[in-house]
This record gives structure tokens, C-alpha cells and sequence, in this order.
């Protein structure tokens, strides 16, 4: 198992750098460079432009050298936890990242779960009552969900919120606790905001991982195996919950695998209708404004953490299935 | 061949033993009913593409200051007059009044004043797709110069109707061109390593997985963030294309080297091999054609993905931008909380995409069923 685990850490080295070097490739594709960029934002602004600290800059970020040399000085720096600087904030990058990434990952892992807790009993259900009104509910609702773009589910939400409610749904934290200090009661203030992005964002992975595990689950339950299950005098329950459900898993658990990185995604649109205070909406104002080394840093973590959640999932799979980690 | 026809079972009736492929594939395609009813809409939004310009009653650009936020006006098909009740679709002319203190405006409806629709209208003239010189549309004013808003006014008092009809034109084909682009690059890949498997195979294998593990809204938006602002819009929507078929292209690249791997080893490839085919010839002349049906079905799934991923491009502002409309491009003008508690029929276009994914989601999942020859029951 260990040994599994550790293949599988190695196996996504090359993919980390592959992801980084894309997210470089992002930052470099926009026409001049940063220290050119960085130069122009202070001369529009009206301030003096120090000759000797762009030359610091172009240094530091090797701007005269080739594309892989550039590359290098900036994971390089990475590893140092230096991100590079932001131009808009006039701020290093990793001072700006730090909170924001923390809601981030909470957001995604609370929606993954909520994914599973919901998707896991429905699929079931939907199977063992194929065909039932129950089902029929399900698909429908699993339909719509996969359909609507999951913007135009916070918008209707926000609308409802605020039209037939009068409350606003945005933000992660009511104002009196957006600048407290960690305490019981912002937790569970963030707990209470969180509910609705996450139902918001994992409706859409929710609906298909439904019709996978129902599919599956379909596939076994009219085996002989299960006829002798039932024959012996186990109880329905009992049967289907230790064998079909089982064997239904495995590929249900490997499906984890691409609904992550989808919820990173789906993340990124709702994050910024909702305004929540993640990296998101943060990371398309850098976009929009061209703040390249911030745009950078957020794409390059977003897709560090689709690949840990990847990790992961692999190895979650690797616990329910001993084919696997045997292979 | 003749020999073929003795191996079919003799119980089932002769046409079903006789049809192509093709013919099977349509009978088990119309018994799927939700399936069918997707591809008449299908087809019907694909046609509003097409003659978007002739289904517009406005110009979808022409602005009114006077009808800000108009509200939808209902039509009225039957006129009473004191002449008697005749046929006449019309709507009901409303009156703009500001409240003094907050100067929020209100329109109120007021029954004396008819705006008469004509169908087949004739309007300003336009040229239909850009190039065929028409003066009617399907419904116009009667009067020239007046307005009426059967989906509501924007914020600059644009026909909602109209602007939706154009977009539906930019969403749908961008479905279209991307998944072609798709598609391409999909087959060229997906079938060189199911074909040629060894290292192209390991390769190919290891960057759609790279690819697919990437959360992809971000990546999206990253590589639109460095078109050019100011390019033109015609090149704006092909790079965007580009961008989105970047990443469209695993799945079916997938699919593809899947079939192929499994057709690589039957018995008609082994047979077209050693009768002395060359490469290409076993490729577009033995495994393509029993490829096809699969391929359709995984495009057709294929282009409602990127239809939304268009949408969600465009809503956040770094896919196409205005003077270009589409779907998503609508739908930002909705992303405020006051636009919206305000003006809520600036979700129309929200139901378009939501019916237009639902339906090519069902088309693709009847193809797919009709497509898939062991699938249960028979014609």
C-alpha cells in the first residue's frame, strides 16, 4: 500500500511540471513584460519611475534571459514561496494568495463531500428502485442540474434571496466577522454561508456521479451472486449494501479522479457571482487587468490542488479496491 | 455476400435483415421519443441560427432611451373595437412614469394605445445572413418606428427577442465550429495511438490525462486573457473556438483510441491488412465507417459542453465581448443584483441554454443508444 502510495506521489511529479510550466507559458503569452508593464501602470499613475528598480526587477525575474531560464528563476522562487510580485497591488504575490487559498481548498473538499454524501445514497436508491417515481424524480432533477450553467443557478438563487427574502446569499462570512479573529461562532457563521456554493457548485458533478453509480450499481444487482445472497437469508439491505454496492464503488471511486478538478472549475464562476472571498474572484480581476505573476500563481495552485485531489482520489481507490495497489 | 443474409435469424421480418446500418440505427433512434422531440428542437434552434436576422422583429443594436428595462408586453391575438372582434395580434402600449423621490422607473400598461404586429412585416431592409437583401421579417410593427418587447427591454432599451435570436446564432455555432475543431484533433490523436499504439500511445494517453486533471474554467480563462482587447470580434470568436477545443478534444480523443484499440484486432482489420491495405486505406475505408456512429454520438454530446463553457466564458467577461452576442454575453448584463431584481426577464437567455443543453444532451444519449449495435432490444 505504501509502495502505492509512493508511486503514485512520483507518477504526478512530471504532471506538477507540466502544470507549471503551462501556467509560466500563461503568464509570458501577453505581448511585453511585466517590469515593461509594471513600468507603465507607475508612469499612468503619475509617479516616478525608479531606473534602478526595474533594472533590480528585470534581474530578479531574469526578464533578459530565454523563455527556460525565466521559467527556472520563477519555480525556483515558487519553491522559496516567492510567487513574484503583483503589479495592480504593488504587493508580493504570496502575501495576497494566503487566506483566500485556505477558503479555497475548504470550499472544494466541502463540495466534494457534499457530492458524496449525496450522490453515494441517491444512486443507490435510483437503482434498486429503478424506475419508481423516486427515480424518475431524480433523473429529471440530475438533468436539469447537468444543464443549467451552475452561474445561472447562483444568479436565480441570489435573485430569490433577495427579491422574495430580502437576504443576500453572497459572501462567506456576515459583515460583523469578516475581519474577527478565528473564533467557534465565525466558524459556524462560514458554515452557514458555505451551504449554499457548495449545493450550488456540486449539483452538476452530483448529477452525473448519480447516473454513474446507478448505472453500475444496475450492472450488478441481477447477478447470481446477489440471487445467492438473498437465497441464504441475508436481509435486502445487508445484501445489497456488502456486495453489489461494493463492486459498484470501484469505479464510482475512480470517477473522483476528474469531478475535482470540475469542482475547482465549477468553483471559479459561481466564486465570482456569489463574491465569495476566495481566490477566484480575485484571479479573474488579475486576468482582466493583465496582473500576469498573480494570474499565474492562482492557475498554477488551482491546478496543483485538482492534482492532489487526483492523488487522492487514486488512493482512496486504492484502499476499496486491492487490485489496485497490487497491480 | 449473398450468404450473409442466411446467418440472420429468419424469424425477423426481411426489411429489418436488409437495412443498412444507417436505416437500423434511425428505426431504434424514433422509438426514443425524448430523443426525437430533441432533435425537432434541435433542428428548430439551428434553423433561428441560420435566418437569425429574418426572426429578429429589431435590430438587435438599435438602442430607445424611452424603454429602459421595458417590461415583456403579452400578445393579444384578438382585436375588439367597436367595429367587432377581428384578428389582429397586438400589444398594449405601456406609459413610463419616474417616482419623484427615487427615481425608479415604472411602466404602466395603458389599453388605449394598440401597437399592431404584422406578420411578415415589412421593415427596414436588412440582409439576411449577411449577404441576401430582405426588407420582411416574421414579425414586425405594423407602424415603422414602433416598438414592442415580447421577452422585455435591456438596460438600454434593446429588444431582448431580438438580441436572443442573434444569440442563439453565436452559442449554437460555437457548439459547431469548436466540436469540429474537436473533432479533428481528437481522431488525429485518439486514432494515431489506438492505431499506431507504442510510445505515441504512452504520450498521447499521459497529456489527455495531464489535461483532463486540470481544472479547466481557469485554464480557459487564462488563455483568453491573452487575446488582444481590441482584436476583431470575428477573430476574438475563432480564438476562442481554438481555446475551448484546446481542452474539448480528450474526450473524443479518448473515445476514438478506445474503438480503435478494440476494432485494431478484429478480424475485417487483420483480413484488410494481409489482402495488402495499405495504412491509410484500413483507416478511412475498414475502421472509420464502424467509428462513425460513435463519433456522432460522443460530438453530439461534445457540443452542449462547449455551448456552456462559451456561456460561462463570455458571462465572466473573457470570452466573446460585446458588440458580439451570445448567450453568455446576455447573460453578464444579468450578473448584477440590481439588473436582475429589477429586470428578471434578463434571464431568457438562461432558459435558452438550459433547453438547448437539455436538448442535445437527450439527442446525444438517444444516438448513443441507437448507435451502440448490442444494446438490448432489436429494431
Amino acid at each position: 500500500m505504501y509502495a502505492y502510495i509512493l508511486r503514485r506521489i512520483a507518477w504526478s511529479i512530471p504532471f506538477l511540471f507540466a502544470a507549471s510550466f503551462l501556467a509560466f507559458t500563461i503568464i509570458q503569452s501577453p505581448p511585453g513584460d511585466y517590469v515593461e508593464s509594471y513600468a507603465a501602470k507607475l508612469e499612468a499613475d503619475g509617479r516616478q519611475v525608479d531606473e534602478a528598480r526595474l533594472r533590480s526587477l528585470r534581474d530578479r525575474f531574469g526578464l533578459d534571459e530565454p523563455f527556460l531560464a525565466q521559467y527556472w528563476k520563477w519555480i525556483s522562487g515558487i519553491a522559496k514561496g516567492d510567487f513574484g510580485l503583483s503589479f495592480q497591488w504593488q504587493q508580493p504575490v504570496s502575501e495576497l494568495i494566503g487566506d483566500r487559498m485556505i477558503l479555497s481548498v475548504i470550499l472544494a473538499t466541502s463540495t466534494l463531500l457534499f457530492t458524496w454524501a449525496i450522490a453515494l445514497p441517491i444512486g443507490i436508491y435510483s437503482a434498486v428502485k429503478q424506475y419508481s417515481w423516486g427515480d424518475y424524480f431524480f433523473s429529471i432533477i440530475g438533468f436539469i442540474g447537468l444543464a443549467t450553467p451552475n452561474f445561472l443557478v447562483a444568479l436565480i438563487l441570489m435573485y430569490v434571496g433577495v427579491v422574495h427574502f430580502g437576504t443576500n446569499v453572497t459572501g462567506l462570512f456576515s459583515a460583523e466577522y469578516v475581519n474577527a479573529s478565528w473564533s467557534w461562532d465565525k466558524f459556524v457563521d462560514l458554515v452557514k454561508h458555505l451551504i449554499i456554493p457548495v449545493v450550488i457548485i456540486g449539483t452538476s458533478a452530483t448529477a452525473s456521479l448519480i447516473r454513474i453509480m446507478r448505472a453500475n450499481l444496475l450492472d450488478e444487482l441481477y447477478k447470481p451472486y446477489v440471487t445467492t445472497a438473498r437465497a441464504k437469508g441475508l436481509s435486502e439491505f445487508k445484501t445489497i449494501m456488502k456486495y453489489p454496492v461494493r463492486i459498484a464503488l470501484n469505479p464510482f471511486a475512480s470517477t473522483i479522479a476528474w469531478v475535482f478538478p470540475q469542482i475547482i472549475s465549477g468553483s471559479t464562476v459561481v466564486a465570482v457571482v456569489l463574491s465569495l472571498p476566495t481566490v477566484d474572484p480575485l484571479m479573474l480581476d488579475a486576468l482582466l487587468t493583465q496582473d500576469m505573476y498573480l494570474a499565474g500563481a492562482f492557475i498554477l495552485l488551482l491546478s496543483v490542488m485538482s492534482i492532489i485531489g487526483m492523488i487522492v482520489s487514486d488512493i482512496v481507490l486504492a484502499m476499496i479496491d486491492p487490485r489496485i495497489r497490487y497491480r | 455476400m449473398s450468404n450473409t443474409v442466411d446467418h440472420i435469424d429468419p424469424r425477423l421480418p426481411k426489411d429489418i435483415a436488409e437495412a443498412s446500418q444507417w436505416q437500423l440505427m434511425w428505426r431504434k433512434f424514433k422509438k426514443h421519443k425524448l430523443a426525437l422531440i430533441s432533435l425537432y428542437f434541435v433542428g428548430f434552434l439551428y434553423v433561428i441560427a441560420a435566418f437569425a436576422e429574418f426572426f429578429q422583429p429589431f435590430d438587435p443594436e438599435v438602442t430607445s432611451r424611452r424603454d429602459v428595462f421595458h417590461p415583456p408586453q403579452a400578445i393579444k391575438f384578438l382585436d375588439r373595437t367597436e367595429d367587432g372582434t377581428r384578428f389582429r395580434p397586438h400589444v398594449l402600449g405601456t406609459t413610463l412614469s419616474r417616482d419623484p423621490e427615487t427615481l425608479a422607473t415604472s411602466y404602466e400598461i395603458n389599453a388605449d394605445e394598440k401597437i399592431y404586429i404584422s406578420i411578415l412585416g415589412k421593415t427596414k431592409p436588412y440582409k439576411l445572413a449577411g449577404f441576401i437583401p430582405m426588407s420582411r421579417r416574421i414579425i414586425a410593427p405594423t407602424k415603422q418606428g414602433e416598438r414592442f418587447y415580447l421577452f422585455g427591454g435591456d438596460r438600454l432599451g434593446r429588444d431582448m427577442l431580438s438580441r436572443t435570436i442573434a444569440g442563439t446564432r453565436i452559442s449554437m455555432s460555437i457548439g459547431l465550429v469548436g466540436v469540429a475543431m474537436s473533432l479533428f484533433l481528437g481522431t488525429l490523436i485518439g486514432g494515431m495511438a489506438g492505431y499506431l499504439g507504442g510510445w505515441i500511445d504512452s504520450v498521447s494517453t499521459r497529456a489527455i490525462e495531464l489535461i483532463l486533471s486540470m481544472p479547466t474554467i481557469p485554464i480557459w480563462l487564462g488563455l483568453s486573457a491573452t487575446i488582444p482587447a481590441d482584436i476583431d470580434p470575428l477573430m476574438r470568436y475563432f480564438a476562442i473556438t481554438v481555446i475551448l477545443s484546446l481542452i474539448g478534444w480528450t474526450e473524443l480523443a479518448r473515445v476514438v483510441r478506445g474503438r480503435f484499440l478494440a476494432l485494431r484486432t478484429e478480424d475485417f482489420v487483420t483480413a484488410a491488412r494481409l489482402d495488402g491495405a495499405r495504412p491509410r486505406r484500413v483507416v478511412f475505408r475498414h475502421i472509420m465507417p464502424s467509428l462513425m456512429s460513435h463519433i456522432i454520438a460522443s460530438v453530439s454530446l461534445a457540443i452542449p459542453a462547449m455551448i456552456l463553457a462559451e456561456t460561462s466564458l463570455s458571462f465572466l467577461g473573457l470570452g466573446l465581448l460585446p458588440p458580439s452576442i451570445s448567450w453568455g454575453v446576455l447573460l453578464k448584463e444579468a450578473q448584477n443584483i440590481r439588473s436582475i431584481a429589477q429586470a428578471p426577464w434578463l434571464f431568457t437567455p438562461g432558459v435558452f441554454v438550459l433547453f438547448a443543453v437539455l436538448a442535445l444532451n437527450f439527442l446525444g444519449d438517444g444516438l448513443r443508444d441507437a448507435a451502440d449495435p448490442y444494446a438490448q432490444d432489436l429494431g
